[in-house]
Parts: structure tokens; C-alpha cells; sequence
């Protein structure tokens, strides 16, 4: 049969991700000074999945045809209430991560309640709740600081039987119990099919609102999980906005070079994942390669133009030109 | 069929658009085991009838009753659940998922609670099989396949929701001949396993074949039922028409037929399916008018006029000399001179959120300012001369077009070309959806427009319009012109037997016994 022909057009956007990440990671390494060892390996997984979970959130509202400008700062909020929460026994450590994780998904039911029932463009509803995560996480962090439990920080941040990246497994296991599930159900495929066509969707009777609604609450509980990690790796909460403003833009830019198009409908979050691990080697390629650290968003910036023009070909190919404004 | 309790009946159905009735009282009964095809114009209904039937759009009064008990449907998806479900003449796939995903969108299989896309596959596979199209893959995404292959998926999409009554919407008028056959194939077994059918077209042949039963629909009721193959194609149309004529339209001028040399000329004009080997000319003074169903091809060919399509073959003339229209843009520079008011005013003609006073400048900017700048004096000047000509009502100049009725909105998209004193005006379908007041008014516009030296080319899905506007009408079938009318030969009748593209001959020995 020709199903593999289409398995692989289905997965062009993801597999051309996985592709530029490789590459760019086999450069890295091997003109890293220690070479292709556990050790860099962890390090680079450690830095590489924060900015994965904050895309994987910017996924799925992208898939709906949305936008959410929040994500940073819903990451931020849920860095400084670990900052809090994570600590003491393990019972008092358990109850923390799920009041973290249970944060993140009211954060993103607020912004999918707003865009979906009070019909605001996504831009402005997450750009709203984005600036009113901020203020509580400000009000939770005026100056860095706080502690977590440094058991479960270093557990997760650390290596399995000595080579696996903790942190890399803890992804696959949320690509496995969020991703996969969502991207499978009913509510998945309604996000996907108001994406691509609402109307048509609509007209077809497909719960449109549940799945936006869907695609906005877990892009939340994404988003939260990257803030816990941020603080395994750091053992404190800051509410730093220049940080959760970059997050944002870069989960952008991420998705976009994981093959998600921003016109909704298309793409994975595995894509998203490769797009963002990509996005982080950039920035170290350049220091194995002793630029200056000034030269790193110009590189990113051009490498970003670079990628996402890939996919601008299919323009040639229209016929009606009505169709560029589609 | 006549003694069979009916499976669905629609009594005193009314529904409204502003001032428009789509619907005026309608019954429907449909039984099951049956064909039932609905017959009538363009705009007389049909649409809005099966809109009801399928709780896409809700009547304002009427009943509608299944198995003897009333129903309401609030949504698409709760008339499928009562098992009605249509299919319907735009497309309602979702381009960016698979054929499967697209089957069976409305009721996934699902195993622990995720989609089971091995049962998806089966049923999908099952589905077109069933309709016919087992060469689709399923895998493949919608937005891949062309036209008729996306309907001969709608088709399955419609088959796999196991339905009751299947309405059938203009279904085929995107497939080949080859699927056709098919597809009749599919539509004769269900009516044999008990289903109802609805089905609408335009093609007398294909209910000639398929029906057991026709209604007539006409300016929102329906005017007659009858057994199928008890009445001739003649006596079709006659039902079809019979409408009154609303609109009152300025005197046509006498004219010597050829006096003028063609301003705008078409020399065998092609564009993908869609137009095919088109020629044409409009000469100053005349008004040309466009006629024929629906999406023949109108619309795309206006479009390649404006420079919009890519890739077209043959040739374009302006004043007898070949040129290239890149663009919109190019369209209306001066050596051309070309204006589009297009189909859709809120989309293509206007930007809504924007005051008035900035639409009606937008197409003539660059005569208005120099170096860049804006002479607000000239503008304001322009603008008032062109509000009072079209008789613009506003509350103000700077107020967003959004505002304006329907009417007043069309009007500014016009004057906006006015503006510029176009040599060629393109109109598509101008007069849809405003008030009968307006109508006239933009009659009147037309003509003195040609009067004062324009050429124009009209399209229009409303036939009176046609008849009243035009000193010629171009009758499009299928991406060609079939036919073209002059003068008095612009009748009702005659535009509709090319449009449904019968036979010219038996028209015209129709036409001769009623006399």
C-alpha cells in the first residue's frame, strides 16, 4: 500500500524539525569540548525541555486557530508558587506539584473561557490574562527567592542508571499521558477541525467550544509543568518578565519550526518539541564556537527567517490569487 | 407511494432575512423509499428549506413533524441525531484532516476513551466503498483531493452517519459524468433499503432519472407536487417562473446592432476547469449581462478580467489591443480602466471597521494625492459629488461603513470605483441581499453609466434583473458560454432553458404551441 507515502506527508512538519534538530545537535557535539557524553547530554536536555513544555502549551491553542500570549507568564506564576509549595515532607511536596499543575490548568481555563465564551480575540484575552498572571506571580515573588524540594529537584534534573537525562523522560511521559491522549480523542480532533474550518466543523457537528476549551485548560497545564521544572533547575521562583516574555516568543517561534502552521489545524506537538529543542541549539552552537554571546539572537533570528520560509513555497503554486488571503 | 404515511412533514414553514423572505408558508412531506427532488430558481427557496430540515438555520414560524411527533433541531448535529443529514453545496470538510478523520467527524469509534483509528479506518473504508469511491485513499487530507473527489467523500461522510433522510444539496454539480453514474448507482440502492431522499438540482435530466416525486418551489413556496414524468420539461419551467416582476428598470436604448468597436474582448479564455474557451466582447454603451446557474463559472471569469487568476490561456483585449492584467491593480490603472464590484462586499468590497469617507477613497488614492500626500480638499470634493449621485445614506462621512444598511454599503463600494470614472465595470451578483429601493437605484446608475460611454458586464443570479438591465445576456454552462441572447430574445424562458442547458429546439416548440 502507498500508507507510508502518507504517514510521511502527515508527518513532514515534525520529521523536517527532528531533522534540523539532529543536525544541529551532532555539530554541537562534536565540536564540543567534552564531546558526546552523558553529561552534556543532561545539561542540554535540562535547558532544552522548559522551552519543549512551554511549546508543546503553545501547540495546542495554535492548532485551534488561536494564539496564547500568556504561556511565559503562566510558566512564571507556577515557578514562583513551587517556589512556595514544593517542599517539606513528601506528602507536603505531592499536594504542592498538584496545586502547582492544578494553577496552570485554571490559568488556561480562564484564558479558553474568555476567547471561547466571551468571544475575545485570542491576542488580546492572553495578553490581558498574561499581564494578570505576572501581577499574582510579582505579588507571590517580589524578589527571587523561596526553596523546593531538593530530593525531587535533583531526582528529576539528575541522570537514570547514569546516561538517561531525567528530565528528557519526564517529557516523554507528558507527551504520552497529555499529547497523545488529546491528539486522539474526540476533543482533539474537534481543536484540529475548528482550526482548519470552523464553519465546516460546526456544520458537522463537531463540539468545537469543549475541544477549544480543551486545547486552552492543558495548554495551561503545559505551560505549569515547564514552571516546575524551571524550578528543579533553579531551586527558587522569580518573577522575571523579560524571561516569561521571551518564552512566549520563542514557544512561537518553536511551534512554527515544528511544522505547526498558525493558521490552525496542522502540526504536533512533537514537532513543537523537536522545533524547541532546535531553537535552544542554536544558542549553544554558538558558544562551542566561542562567538561572542551578542551574536546569539541575530544567529537565532536568521536561522528562525531561514526555517520558517520553508514553508512559504506553497505560495508559488496558487492559481487564483484570492487564495493568498485564505 | 401516495398512500404511505410520510416520514417527515414541514407545515407553514416561514423564515426571514431582513426584509427578505426566503420562506413564505412552505409544506414539504417526504416518505421513505422515495426520490424526492425539489425543483425551482435561484432564490426561491430550496436552500433555506433544507437549511430548516437540517437545524442549520431555524424557522421563525411552523412545524416540522418526524414519525407523526414535532421536532425542533437547535443544531446541525441534533437533526443528524433525529437522522436527517444533508449534504450540502458548500462543502462542509474539513480541509486539513484525513478523508477518515473527515468521515467520521461527527461520531468517532472510540476504544479507552481515545478515537479507535482502526475502526475509523473500517468504517471509512466501508463508507466509500459504499458511495462508490473505494479509489479514495483514506489517509489522504481533504484539502489534497480535488472537487469531485471531496464531494464523493461528502457523499460517504453522509452515508457513514446512517441517515433516514438524505438530503442531497446541487451534490453533483462538481462531479464527473463517471461518478455520477455512480452515484445514482448508490442513490437507487438506498431508496430500495427504505431511505428517504431529497434531492436538489438543476439538471432536468438527472431528476428526469432519478425521481419519484417533484415539488416546486417559487418566491418561498412551494407552487406544485407532482408524480414524477407527469409533467414535460415545458411545464417545469412554466412553474418555475410565473413570478411577478418587482423591479421596475430604466428603458433600454434602441440600439444598431454592431455600432460600437468592443472596449473589453475575450479570445478564447481558459482557466483550469473552470472556464472553458471563452470569447466575448463588450462594446461602450452596452450593458452585457452574465446569466446561467449559479457557479458556472462567472464569478472566475470577472475574476480573470481583474487579473486575479494565474495560469490563464487565451487573450485578453482592451480598445482591440492584446495586454496582460497582472493584477488588481493593473486592472484599473488608467490604460484600462477596470472596475470590480465584487460578490462580497463585506470581505472583497469594503473594510467594515473603516469610516466611509476612507472606503470611498481607497481605489482612487493615488489621482488624489501627490507625492504621497493626500489632498483632503480634492477628496472631500470627489466625495460629495459621489455621495449626492448615489444618493449614499449616512449618518456622517466618518462613521465606520459597518454601520451602513446593506444597501448604503453596496452603494459605497461602488462609488469607490465611480471614483475613479472606470472605462469597463465588472458587477458580480451587485444586487444581492439589498432592498428593492436600492435595486432600482443601481438599475438607473447602470444604464446612465453605459449612456455616458462605460462598458459593462453584469452577472446576475436573478433573472429579471437580466432581462431588465441587459442589451445582451451570455447564458455560461459548465465554464462556457451556451448561449447568447440579444434584445427580445432575453425571456425568462429562454434563460432558464440555457441555463438548465435543455435543448434550445424543444424550447422554442414550446414557446410556439402556448402561443
Amino acid at each position: 500500500m502507498r500508507d507510508w507515502r502518507y504517514w510521511l506527508a502527515e508527518q513532514r512538519g515534525t520529521l523536517l524539525a527532528f531533522g534540523i534538530f539532529i543536525m544541529m545537535f551532532i555539530i554541537y557535539t562534536s565540536n564540543h569540548p567534552a564531546g558526546f557524553t552523558a553529561n552534556v547530554v543532561q545539561t542540554a536536555s535540562n535547558k532544552g525541555v522548559l522551552l519543549a513544555f512551554v511549546a508543546m502549551a503553545q501547540t495546542l491553542v495554535v492548532i485551534t486557530a488561536g494564539i496564547d500570549l500568556s504561556v511565559g507568564m503562566i510558566f512564571l506564576l507556577t515557578n514562583c508558587l513551587a517556589s512556595w509549595l514544593v517542599i517539606g515532607t513528601g506528602i507536603e511536596t505531592a499536594f504542592g506539584v498538584f496545586a502547582v499543575l492544578g494553577t496552570g490548568l485554571l490559568c488556561g481555563a480562564i484564558n479558553g473561557a474568555i476567547v471561547i465564551y466571551g468571544r475575545l480575540q485570542p491576542i488580546v484575552a492572553t495578553i490581558a490574562t498574561g499581564a494578570v498572571y505576572f501581577g499574582i506571580a510579582l505579588l507571590l515573588r517580589p524578589f527571587p527567592g523561596g526553596s523546593v524540594n531538593e530530593d525531587l529537584a535533583d531526582a528529576l534534573t539528575g541522570r537514570l542508571f547514569g546516561v538517561v537525562p531525567a528530565s528528557l523522560v519526564v517529557l516523554m511521559a507528558v507527551v504520552l499521558v497529555v499529547w497523545v491522549p488529546f491528539s486522539r480523542s474526540v476533543l482533539g480532533r474537534a481543536a484540529y477541525a475548528a482550526g482548519s474550518s470552523e464553519m465546516a466543523a460546526y456544520m458537522s457537528g463537531v463540539p468545537i467550544r469543549r475541544g477549544k476549551f480543551a486545547a486552552y485548560a492543558l495548554a495551561g497545564l503545559l505551560a505549569a509543568i515547564g514552571g516546575l521544572f524551571l524550578t528543579f533547575f533553579t531551586y527558587t521562583g522569580e518573577a522575571a518578565y523579560a524571561s516569561g516574555n521571551a518564552y512566549t516568543l520563542f514557544s512561537i517561534a518553536a511551534v512554527v519550526l515544528g511544522g505547526v502552521s498558525l493558521f490552525g489545524g496542522k502540526g504536533s506537538a512533537i514537532g513543537a518539541i523537536f522545533g524547541a529543542l532546535a531553537f535552544r541549539t542554536i544558542g549553544d552552537l554558538l558558544f562551542v564556537f566561542d562567538f561572542d554571546p551578542l551574536w546569539q539572537p541575530l544567529f537565532q533570528g536568521v536561522i528562525l527567517l531561514i526555517a520558517v520560509s520553508l514553508g512559504a513555497f506553497a505560495l508559488f503554486r496558487v492559481r487564483n490569487r484570492l487564495e493568498w488571503f485564505l | 407511494m401516495d398512500g404511505a404515511v410520510p416520514l417527515f412533514r414541514m407545515e407553514g414553514i416561514s423564515k426571514r432575512y431582513g426584509g427578505v423572505r426566503a420562506l413564505e408558508k412552505a409544506e414539504l412531506s417526504v416518505t421513505s423509499g422515495s426520490i424526492h427532488a425539489i425543483l425551482g430558481e435561484n432564490g426561491a427557496g430550496k436552500s433555506t428549506l433544507i437549511k430548516v430540515m437540517a437545524g442549520v438555520v431555524a424557522p421563525d414560524e411552523g412545524r416540522m413533524m418526524l414519525d407523526g411527533s414535532e421536532v425542533t433541531f437547535a443544531s446541525p448535529a441534533a437533526a443528524n441525531q433525529a437522522g436527517i443529514v444533508c449534504i450540502f453545496q458548500e462543502l462542509s470538510l474539513v480541509p486539513e484532516l484525513s478523508v477518515a478523520d473527515n468521515i467520521v467527524i461527527s461520531d468517532p469509534p472510540k476504544r479507552f476513551g481515545m478515537i479507535d483509528r482502526k475502526a475509523q479506518r473500517r468504517i471509512a473504508e466501508e463508507a466509500l466503498a459504499r458511495a462508490g469511491a473505494a479509489d479514495i485513499h483514506p489517509r489522504a487530507l481533504v484539502k489534497d483531493l480535488p472537487l469531485s473527489r471531496r464531494q464523493m467523500v461528502e457523499i460517504a461522510k453522509a452515508l457513514a452517519r446512517k441517515p433516514r433522510i438524505l438530503i442531497l444539496d446541487e451534490a453533483t454539480s462538481a462531479l464527473t459524468a463517471a461518478d455520477v453514474a455512480k452515484i445514482f448507482g448508490v442513490l437507487k440502492r438506498l431508496r430500495s433499503e427504505g431511505l428517504a431522499l431529497l434531492y436538489i438540482s438543476h439538471r432536468m435530466n438527472e431528476i428526469a432519472e432519478l425521481a419519484d416525486q417533484c415539488t416546486v418551489f417559487r418566491n418561498g413556496r412551494n407552487v406544485a407536487s407532482y408524480v414524477a414524468g407527469t409533467k414535460s420539461d415545458n411545464e417545469v419551467v412554466e412553474l418555475m417562473i410565473g413570478r411577478e416582476y418587482s423591479h421596475i428598470f430604466p428603458p433600454k436604448p434602441v440600439r444598431a446592432p454592431a455600432t460600437a468597436a468592443p472596449v473589453l474582448e475575450a479570445r478564447k479564455l481558459s482557466w483550469t476547469d473552470r472556464l472553458d474557451n471563452i470569447s466575448l466582447t463588450v462594446a461602450a454603451g452596452e450593458v452585457v449581462g452574465l446569466g446561467g446557474l449559479d457557479g458556472q463559472g462567472q464569478r472566475e471569469l470577472l475574476l480573470a478580467f481583474f487579473g486575479v487568476l494565474r495560469g490563464l490561456s487565451g487573450q485578453i483585449l482592451i480598445d482591440g489591443k492584446p495586454v496582460t492584467i497582472a493584477s488588481p491593480a493593473a486592472a484599473r490603472d488608467d490604460r484600462i480602466g477596470m472596475a470590480l464590484i465584487p460578490e462580497d462586499r463585506k470581505t472583497e468590497g469594503l473594510m467594515l471597521p473603516m469610516t466611509v469617507r476612507e472606503n470611498l477613497s481607497f481605489a482612487a488614492l493615488d489621482r488624489l494625492s501627490k507625492a504621497g500626500i493626500i489632498d483632503r480638499a480634492a477628496e472631500q470634493r470627489l466625495i460629495d459629488d459621489m455621495v449626492g449621485l448615489l444618493a449614499i445614506k449616512t449618518a456622517g462621512l466618518d462613521i465606520p461603513v459597518g454601520a451602513l444598511s446593506g444597501g448604503n454599503q453596496q452603494k459605497v463600494v461602488i462609488a469607490k470605483w465611480l471614483m475613479r470614472q472606470p472605462r469597463i465595470i465588472l458587477l458580480n451578483d451587485p444586487t444581492r441581499g439589498i432592498d428593492v429601493g436600492t435595486k432600482q437605484e443601481l438599475y438607473q446608475l447602470m444604464r446612465k453609466l453605459a449612456d455616458q460611454g462605460a462598458a459593462i458586464l453584469f452577472y446576475s443570479t436573478d433573472y429579471d434583473e437580466l432581462i431588465g438591465c441587459c442589451d445582451r445576456v451570455l447564458v455560461l454552462y459548465d465554464g462556457a458560454v451556451k448561449r447568447e441572447l440579444v434584445g427580445a430574445e432575453i425571456t425568462e424562458r429562454a434563460l432558464i432553458a440555457s441555463a438548465l442547458n435543455i435543448h434550445g429546439e424543444e424550447m422554442h416548440a414550446g414557446q410556439g404551441a402556448d402561443a
